[in-house]
């Protein structure tokens, strides 16, 4: 097993602890939130995104290049049609079902077994876009 | 506006970016959560956008992020929840439908709530923003009007 799989299974625990510790995992939550019933999830994502702007935007002043190899880089991406049409249908399905990726994965470890349909239907999602590309 | 408080979802989101910048720091690797779909059916597909390079070199580590926040969950359900292991109670159906747009969608948009709302607005990226407030208000709109219609 090579260090980075190490490293993004103990970042991975923190990640799915705090999913689970803000909520997230818990469907209705979710939809509570997309609701307007509780606003809470707000600081869920922007909690989240500050303390990650730090990693990405001031930790690599004080260090040439990440601790073990690799290449400090932003996640900086080309606005296409492709975006905003996915990020709209990602978004419908959001509201149906308080699903979305990490918090469903994260949910199996409390014993959510419903969301396994979900996850399941999730990867067939992810294979039709995969069919719309040629080859 | 916040019947539970706002603590649970700072201190949540605040372990969350503490896992992506452990990642980052460690590996420059951004801990997104969608391509892990993608990735893993590479192990499956022989189709070329399953097979493009950078899917099978993630798939490892996608898949060890993974279980890493299966078993954060699970230790948060052993140790600090109120309500110990959960089972949502939202409709077979609206999981299944959910899920298949979500899986569609966030591999069309290359990104999710983690991919673009984390690690995309951390590097002020403008098309993570774009797609933050495509799928939020899709998101509102579409449970609202679930709502209006009987379906909570």
């Amino acid at each position: 097993m090579n260090t980075r799989n190490i490293a993004t299974y103990v970042g991975g625990i923190l990640f799915g602890f705090g999913l689970a510790y803000s909520g997230m995992t818990k469907q209705e939550i979710v939809l509570n939130f997309l609701r307007f019933d509780d606003l809470g999830l707000m600081f869920v994502m922007g909690g989240a995104a500050v303390v990650t702007f730090l990693a990405i935007n001031v930790v690599p002043k004080f260090m040439a290049q990440p601790l073990l190899g690799g290449l400090f880089k932003p996640r900086i991406s080309v606005l296409t049609r492709n975006t905003l049409l996915g990020a709209l249908i990602f978004g419908v399905g959001w509201g149906i079902s308080g699903q979305c990726p990490g918090s469903a994965v994260a949910s199996l470890g409390m014993g959510n077994w419903p969301v396994i349909i979900g996850l399941a239907f999730m990867f067939i999602g992810a294979y039709l876009r995969g069919m719309l590309v040629k080859g | 506006m916040f019947p539970l408080g706002i603590e649970p979802y700072l201190v949540g989101g605040v372990i969350i970016g503490l896992g992506v910048s452990l990642i980052y720091v460690l590996t420059g690797l951004h801990a997104t959560q969608s391509s892990f779909f993608t990735t893993t059916l590479s192990w499956f597909s022989k189709r070329v956008h399953f097979q493009e390079e950078r899917n099978v070199k993630e798939r490892d580590w996608r898949l060890m992020l993974a279980l890493g926040c299966i078993t954060g969950a699970l230790i948060y359900t052993l140790t600090l929840s109120p309500t110990g292991f959960w089972v949502t109670g939202v409709d077979l159906w609206r999981l299944a439908l959910g899920g298949l747009l979500v899986g569609f969608g966030t591999r069309l948009s290359n990104g999710c709530t983690s991919g673009h709302g984390i690690s995309g607005l951390a590097s002020l990226s403008t098309t993570s923003l774009y797609a933050v407030l495509t799928f939020m208000g899709a998101g509102i709109i579409t449970a609202h009007l679930l709502e209006l219609v009987g379906v909570v």
